[in-house]
């Protein structure tokens, strides 16, 4: 004799097979979309990333090489506005030593004041400080780059995605794959070539990238092969100044994704246990209540 | 509740409590003797996760509260404040935004199973409704909710949202004036949906209690939609049984929650919010949150401003008046084999609206949407008012306790008599 | 068709109704059937497991209070100091509270130091530069070897307002809330405050600049 109603499993099953039939009706529908977005370009080759994962954390030697790509090649317009120096010691980041970013900070110089006497001064960054802006504001940052605005760095890998499409959006659930942003960064850095024979930009000063949406981006290619050296033997090519890059703005963009991750999966496995324990109980409870009735 | 409480106070203090404020004996009435049909399955256990689900969003919503800014310049940077210096501020931040998106994914099963089973017929209409306001409440507050972060997706759906309110004749163009304090969304509607925001969550909480109230007033429905004929053979306490099995429920959301908040925590929520508002660029492609895409494609399938804004809430409006749409007589889909068809359709369509409603306004998208409107609404006003005169029809059980027992009904005497043993 | 009325139940539910002694009764059949101590462990694990989710839950609602990130790294101040005449006090701002700056003369020095342990209400010198025992000697208020310079954090030890420079019975602060004195080292000498004006942790950048914290 069992407890469940006995018409359950019909009503699921004829649910299943709706939705099966709705599915089929969204491939078919997704075939179309999937044609549309293919006049777009092409999608960003995935990569391989040490922070993918239930248990993905980021590389340090990759961040420290990615901070020094954005040091030395995109800082001069693209600002980090929300990254602090001493964010660069912190755990599950590029983790500097203290020396380190105090050297990196003295660097910088950033605004202060008012003094005694009411004037603003300049003076070097301390840990505290945020990255000072590379711009004052977005009018001068488009007056010095022909009208196009460089976007600030420190939620671009959160901030870029791309079309996934039906079904690739429902497997990215149970893949894990939340590297849309980092793929298309690495893809936009190693994506200009020339342009297709014959195709010309709207507006003089545009560059012709195979992975930018409309293709024609105001940023010259940024970097060249051997431009920034890397002390620990990695190859100084486009693609790997690219990834490097790619990881320091996931971090930049999600500096407790390591937390997270190691969070989850102490929560993840204490729920489950927690589940089978109330499952049992459960079960117990409910099989001495059947026969009072039966 | 019903007031019929079993409870009997132990103790000086206990009985002298109860005198005054007997508010133990409400509680061990409505939480621990509460009779429940014995044969609720899984599908009834949303109820006790949405009422979690409501107190863990104003839990967190209190606390990030504490360090948001409702500042049109300081909103997204006090944001990001949180995701990155507040003590675990990204994982409350992560809780109360997937929080919503798990909020709207049991409140659409907890909806679902009741048009499925009927729980919304005579004598639970009032109920019913009640739930269909904590919905529209629901949306109220996710939308504003969606706006404070201040970014792309927050300024532009807000835009969009409230311009609906433009196509009403004569007074449209006033009445959106007045939502935004201004000439477009800035700084005074942001601060106007944060207060609302942080309003609306405790006046659902108002309508839950009523929700309850008339829940246990009326005894809840069940998967035959057989009342219940004997307390002794069709019902039990909700202490243990229920609690235990609503508790099994919610650990289990609990998982699939988690996975999303600590593995996935930006699947639900859109790229174009991280990049901080900004009134003079609107991104390519907007879009609502997902538990709003099936509305938003019924808005965008009728190629008229004001029909558009009609339609959508007319798909809303149109469960207010389920109740009296619904002319079968009998409750349960379980007995009702061609409103089952039907009725897996409509969940079917409903997905595909969502989808839909995802795709940029484009043929044939439209025209599918334009399609998938006309079975949303047909199914409300001409299927279930005739399938109630043309359907035959299965036979029902006589008691939830035969239902139980696969037919065979059990001699009155048989029932005092358990397997005892020991 | 005809509803039962829910209310109809309502006699089943009468205290010590049949069915529910009946369900009792079953459970503790059911339990001395089984093997009573696994069972009971289970039980106990689950409430157990319930109870220490709960409370790792509750850590980040609490956590959340305390000083984020960029409070802990505010946790320094430079002040200027080679403006200050003798005698005079400067208050900068460090952590949002009050930091008194004084330049003091000779005098006032002298008056410090010609104060006996004996007459402190507390003794303890109350700087975080120093070990936490030790005394409150004018020498251990002021900067080392640099006495004429008094750093001390400007809340009254009674209840955080923040006293007034150069007055009192002693030279040193008056609160006016309510009504503690502190001497020309920062050390209460008279009313409800129960500590030293603390002195917080400081160094000297060269002559001009001290940087605190």
């Amino acid at each position: 004799m069992t407890m469940r109603s006995e018409s359950m499993p019909m009503t699921l099953s004829r649910l299943a097979r709706s939705l099966a039939a709705a599915a089929v009706l969204a491939v078919t529908l997704g075939g179309a979309g999937a044609a549309h977005a293919a006049e777009a370009g092409p999608k960003p080759p995935m990569q391989s990333w040490s922070f993918w994962g239930p248990l993905g954390k980021f590389d340090p030697g990759q961040l420290q090489r990615g901070f020094k790509v954005y040091r030395e090649v995109c800082s001069s317009c693209h600002s980090l506005s929300l990254v602090s120096f001493r964010n660069l010691m912190q755990p599950g980041g590029p983790q500097f030593s203290e020396g380190q970013v105090r050297t990196i900070a003295e660097e910088y110089k950033v605004q202060d004041g008012p003094n005694d006497s009411g004037d603003m001064f300049e003076r070097s960054a301390r840990l505290s400080d945020a990255f000072p802006k590379s711009f004052p504001n977005e009018q001068a940052a488009r007056a010095a780059n022909g009208g196009a605005y460089p976007p600030d760095f420190s939620l671009l890998a959160k901030a870029r995605t791309y079309e996934r499409g039906f079904p690739w959006f429902l497997w990215d659930i149970f893949t894990q794959y939340q590297e849309q942003g980092p793929d298309y960064i690495h893809a936009l850095l190693v994506g200009y070539e020339a342009p297709p024979e014959g195709v010309k930009p709207s507006s003089p000063g545009l560059h012709y990238n195979k992975y930018f949406p409309g293709h024609w981006i105001a940023m010259a290619q940024p970097i060249q092969d051997g431009q920034v050296e890397y002390t620990d033997g990695t190859p100084t090519t486009i693609d790997q100044y690219g990834k490097d890059l790619a990881a320091f703005l996931m971090w930049t963009a999600e500096p407790h994704l390591a937390a997270r991750k190691g969070t989850g999966l102490v929560v993840m496995i204490f729920l489950a246990i927690f589940l089978g324990l109330l499952v049992y109980v459960k079960k117990k409870v409910w099989s001495a209540a059947k026969p009072v009735h039966a | 509740m019903q007031g019929h409480s079993t409870y009997q106070p132990k103790g000086g203090v206990a009985k002298w409590l109860e005198d005054r404020l007997p508010i133990v004996g409400l509680v061990h009435s409505s939480a621990v003797a509460y009779p429940v049909p014995r044969n609720l399955n899984y599908f009834w256990t949303f109820g006790g996760i949405l009422t979690f689900m409501l107190v863990a969003q104003i839990l967190t919503g209190v606390v990030l509260a504490m360090h948001y800014t409702p500042e049109a310049t300081k909103a997204f940077a006090s944001v990001e404040k949180i995701m990155r210096d507040v003590n675990y501020g990204w994982l409350l931040r992560y809780l109360h935004a997937n929080g919503a998106s798990m909020f709207f994914i049991a409140v659409y099963l907890h909806i679902f199973r009741g048009m499925y089973y009927g729980s919304y017929k005579a004598p639970r209409e009032i109920l019913w409704i009640l739930g269909v306001l904590i919905f529209l409440l629901m949306m109220a507050t996710a939308f504003m909710g969606y706006v404070l972060p201040w970014g792309q997706m927050s300024f532009w759906g807000a835009t969009v949202i409230t311009n609906l309110f433009s196509a009403l004749p004569g007074v449209g163009e006033a009445i959106v004036t007045w939502l935004w304090g201004g000439f477009a969304v800035d700084n005074p509607t942001l601060n106007r949906f944060f207060a609302l925001h942080y309003l609306l969550p405790f006046i659902i909480a108002g309508v839950v209690g009523l929700h309850i109230w008339a829940l246990h007033h009326v005894g809840q429905n069940n998967p035959t939609g057989v009342e219940v004929k004997d307390f002794r053979k069709d019902t039990l306490p909700f202490t243990p049984y229920a609690t235990l099995k609503d508790a099994v429920a919610l650990v289990a959301f609990l998982l699939f929650f988690s996975y999303f908040v600590f593995y996935v925590p930006n699947y639900l929520g859109h790229a174009d919010n991280y990049i901080e508002a900004n009134p003079l660029v609107t991104p390519s492609h907007i879009v609502p949150e997902w538990y709003f895409l099936p509305f938003y494609a019924i808005l965008r399938a009728i190629p008229s401003k004001l029909g558009g804004v009609i339609a959508m809430f007319g798909a809303i409006a149109v469960l207010f008046v389920l109740p009296w749409l619904d002319t079968s007589k009998v409750r349960s889909g379980n007995y009702r084999p061609m409103f089952r068809i039907f009725f897996g359709l409509f969940v079917a369509n409903a997905i595909l609206l969502g989808w839909l409603g995802s795709k940029p306004a484009e043929q044939p998208y439209v025209a599918v949407a334009q399609a998938a409107t006309v079975y949303y609404f047909g199914y409300f006003l001409v299927i279930l008012p005739l399938l109630g005169w043309y359907e035959k029809t299965k036979p029902l059980p006589n008691s939830i306790a035969e239902s139980v027992l696969g037919g065979h009904g059990t001699p009155a005497g048989a029932v005092a008599a358990p397997e005892r043993r020991g | 068709m005809r509803l039962a009325r829910w209310d109809g139940g309502a006699k089943a539910l009468q205290p010590g109704a049949a069915w529910m002694r009946e369900e009792t009764d079953l459970l503790a059949a059911t339990h001395d059937a089984q093997d009573p101590n696994r069972r009971d462990f289970l039980f106990l694990a689950t409430g157990a497991a319930a109870a220490v989710g709960g409370g790792f839950l509750a850590w980040p609602f609490v956590a959340q209070m305390n000083p984020d990130a960029s409070a802990l790294a505010l946790a320094t101040t430079e002040a200027d100091i080679s403006q200050i005449a003798e005698g005079q006090v400067i208050t900068v701002k460090w952590r949002g509270k009050p930091v008194f700056i004084w330049n003091r003369s000779k005098q006032q020095i002298d008056e410090a130091n010609a104060v006996e342990l004996s007459q402190l209400p507390d003794r303890l010198a109350r700087n975080q530069n120093l070990p936490d025992d030790a005394p409150a000697t004018d020498a251990n208020r002021a900067a080392k070897d640099k006495e004429n310079w008094l750093v001390v954090v400007g809340v009254c030890t009674h209840l955080g307002c923040v006293p007034i420079s150069q007055q009192g019975n002693f030279g040193g602060w008056f609160c006016p809330c309510h009504g503690s004195h502190y001497d020309g080292a920062g050390r209460i000498r008279q009313g409800p405050a129960p500590e030293n004006l603390h002195v917080p942790p400081f160094a000297f950048m060269g002559d001009t600049k001290i940087t605190i914290g």
